[in-house]
């Protein structure tokens, strides 16, 4: 498993496997903006401003979960000793951070008309602002330290602090009295949300996921790259 | 119907702005790795080229450094 993710193993088939994402996120995405922008019906209430959903809610999840990961394998650099996974921690970054702003900018455009104010400083809001801080640490990390070991431990530290915000930002609408409405989509118990909007959302969060995967892939091809130019330094 | 899309009940302007930040970030985004991925790939081949010839035969063998080098001038080294 681990030796998987070694660098000379997976450099030829991430050059081949980028062409066919991009092309299929551009499928994707545009199936998406359709069913989003055109095809899908206007909620009862928030009428056609719910679509702003089509973009908040995906980014809102990707962030949070490339976060995760970042955290987990952070853990496998920290313990296990596994620097492979230190290539994969930083490729993620920058598409979750960008996902993170995504998520902060679309929630406050959503939150003018549906309740009167740009930004509100109640838990989740609050918390998804912490977790782009922890994003940017992170990013800044590498930036900061020339030391690659330096950076790889200070990362996975702040990636593992980190971890401590996930939660609080998932159950945040439900520990406190928030602004923000509790999820409509649950894997455990039963999702409060019409399957006609559903699918969209389902849609363009399989779009998004691809170009996460894409950004991944081009990241970690230059990380890549990058060795292989300190090692013809060495021949 | 186009002025149903545009206007969108009167949160248009709401709702094309968060499609268009979203779509935006993603060009920029897409732009600055793709740039970042083509200057360290053009650094690359230009290291490779002035390598001295006997390490020039033995990077030559490593199949990765053939992987970077696809599809540039000096795979034709």
């Amino acid at each position: 498993m681990i030796n998987y993710f070694n660098p000379k193993n997976t450099l030829i088939i991430i050059n081949r496997l980028q062409k066919y994402v991009l092309f299929l996120f551009l499928l994707v995405l545009a199936i998406g903006l359709l069913e989003a922008l055109v095809l899908s019906p206007e909620d009862y209430k928030q009428s056609d401003s719910v679509r702003i959903m089509y973009v908040h809610v995906p980014s809102a999840w990707i962030s949070l979960g490339i976060f995760s990961i970042i955290s987990i394998l952070s853990f496998g650099i920290l313990i296990f000793k596994n620097k492979n996974f230190y290539l994969i921690t930083k490729s993620l970054a920058p598409t979750g951070f960008v996902f993170n702003l995504i998520a902060l900018v679309t929630g406050s455009i959503w939150g003018k008309p549906t309740w009167g104010t740009w930004w509100a400083w109640d838990a989740r809001i609050t918390s998804m602002l912490l977790l782009a801080v922890f994003y940017l640490i992170f990013i800044l990390t590498w930036r900061i330290y020339e030391n690659k070991d330096k950076a790889i431990k200070i990362s996975s530290f702040v990636a593992i602090l980190g971890l401590i915000n996930i939660p609080i930002i998932k159950f945040s609408v439900d520990w406190w009295s928030t602004l923000h409405q509790p999820a409509s989509v649950n894997l455990l118990k039963d999702t409060t949300i019409h399957a006609s909007m559903l699918l969209p959302l389902g849609i363009m969060t399989a779009a998004f996921t691809l170009f996460s995967l894409l950004i991944f892939l081009m990241k970690y091809n230059t990380e890549l790259i990058k060795i292989k130019n300190k090692g013809l330094d060495r021949l | 119907m186009m002025n149903d899309i545009l206007f969108m009940n009167g949160y248009g302007v709401y709702v094309w702005s968060s499609f268009v930040f979203t779509l935006s970030s993603f060009g920029i985004l897409y732009s600055i790795i793709k740039l970042q991925l083509s200057k360290e790939k053009k650094k690359f081949e230009n290291k490779f080229k002035n390598l001295a010839s006997e390490k020039l035969e033995l990077a030559k063998k490593q199949e990765t450094y053939r992987e970077i080098l696809a599809n540039t001038s000096a795979s034709k080294i």
